[in-house]
């Protein structure tokens, strides 16, 4: 299959970047790691005039601690967070996620910039963002700014990123002592995309109770969901399977898949509460809890 | 239409050709280049047969612009046989029954390669992790696990 002709772009910096999509708005589209663009420009779901390659600019591909956050660069890579010690360390709901998004192929190409900005409910990052309470950072004609990624999904494939901005850095709070994540996913083969998937993110008191948590659900509707009465219901209770299956109800409740071939609206909600139990039970193991 | 004059050393070898924006990584090796080892299966990103190495990492080549590797160093399976001698991984494929039709070989042996070259001593499920986004519709991948462990003793 052969996408419909484009221009092609290839700025060596930012700014340059930022002054082409400027210049051609809508009929622009940046090209990252191209594992979903290119797809969809082939299968002819989509065209743009003119593509922006992102991918030569230099310095957007980095993964450190540094301020009190871990900032991860839009070109980075997922395999090269597969094979982050600093991931693999403190924040373990990324680290779960990244060998189940597509497979090693696509993820030598597939980047954190490209599944966080794209907009696509299935995507797994989107859900994670959220659980860790990440702020993207955009630069765009205007300059810089920064949008929390709870406020960042607007529908279905439509994020809060103006024509003329590129995501360039994803930035996620430093979790404090007693914290643990997990992300869990239910898929029907190496490649899917979730039927259901659940990312959570907590931190334990010295008592054993939550003190803050963070719940997030990935295709469970037209923009990834936080679940954040299922949140709410965790604080200030120690997390045994009562408060657990309690959480889990109250968010797969949140949740509005549509059916398709992964199951039925019914199936997949209560495989939203079934994945949001375990990884609820990992994370509070992860965190020193019982 | 856009047209891109692009540089790409593929199988150590430095191949300039215009291209259009739109042209694949996939239709540049095969029809530009006229190196056919690499297959086209799925067309979709989902099965393998098409994985190349681009800067010594596998990736599929029917989702990757020709123009995207500028620059870049390409190899395929006709750069694996060294000077009439087979490489390790295409020699455990034939004494291991690596393969029926032999459809995914190309791709499902580029995947190895990376993976022999960055773990010289892989488990059965570090090699069946390294090719599950190459897909074989004959083996069932039992034979294709040992061919990689007969070329990674090889290879030490």
């Amino acid at each position: 299959m052969i996408p419909a002709a484009f221009d092609y772009h290839r700025p060596s910096s930012l700014d340059e970047a930022v002054a082409l999509l400027t210049r051609h708005g809508d009929g622009a589209k940046i090209l990252s790691g191209g594992m979903s663009l290119l797809p969809v420009l082939k299968l002819r779901l989509g065209s743009f005039a003119h593509l922006v390659d992102i991918g030569k600019i230099p310095g957007l591909d980095y993964i450190k601690e540094d301020g009190g956050f871990l900032k991860i660069g839009a070109m980075t890579r997922q395999s090269t967070l597969e094979r982050s010690e600093v991931v693999r360390g403190r924040y373990p709901v990324l680290a779960d996620a990244v060998p189940l998004i597509a497979d090693p192929l696509v993820r030598n190409r597939g980047t954190i910039g490209g599944n966080v900005a794209n907009g696509d409910p299935g995507n797994d990052q989107p859900a994670i963002m959220i659980a860790l309470g990440a702020t993207l950072v955009v630069r765009g004609s205007k300059g810089e700014r920064s949008i929390p990624a709870n406020q960042f999904y607007k529908g279905f494939y439509t994020t809060a990123l103006g024509p003329d901005e590129i995501l360039t850095e994803i930035r996620i709070p430093v979790p404090p002592a007693r914290s643990g994540g997990a992300y869990v996913k239910l898929k029907r083969k190496v490649g899917d995309f979730a039927a259901a998937a659940a990312a959570v993110q907590l931190t334990l008191d010295a008592k054993g109770a939550v003190e803050r948590a963070a719940v997030a659900l990935t295709n469970a509707g037209p923009t990834p969901v936080e679940a954040a009465e299922a949140a709410r219901s965790l604080v200030g209770k120690v997390p045994d399977e009562k408060t657990i299956a309690e959480a889990a109800r109250l968010a797969a409740a949140k949740s509005a898949p549509s059916g398709d071939r992964r199951g039925s609206i019914e199936y997949k909600r209560e495989m939203a509460r079934v994945m949001v139990a375990r990884a609820l039970k990992k994370a509070v193991e992860r965190a020193g809890g019982r | 239409m856009a047209m891109h004059k692009i540089t790409v050393t593929v199988n150590s070898t430095a191949r300039t050709a215009e291209v259009e924006s739109r042209l694949l990584l996939v239709h540049f090796i095969r029809e530009v280049l006229r190196l056919t080892g690499t297959h086209i299966g799925c067309d979709t990103s989902h099965c393998g047969a098409c994985t190349v190495l681009l800067d010594g990492e596998p990736v599929k080549s029917c989702t990757v612009l020709a123009v995207q590797a500028e620059g870049a160093q390409v190899r395929t399976v006709e750069g694996l046989e060294q000077g009439g001698k087979l490489h390790p991984v295409q020699e455990g494929f034939t004494e291991k029954h690596g393969l029926q039709c032999g459809y995914c070989t190309p791709g499902m042996m580029m995947t190895s390669v990376a993976l022999l070259e960055r773990n010289k001593n892989p488990s059965e499920q570090d090699i069946r992790q390294a090719i599950a986004g190459n897909l074989c519709r004959c083996t069932g991948y039992v034979n294709i696990v040992k061919a990689v462990q007969y070329a990674a003793e090889k290879m030490r």
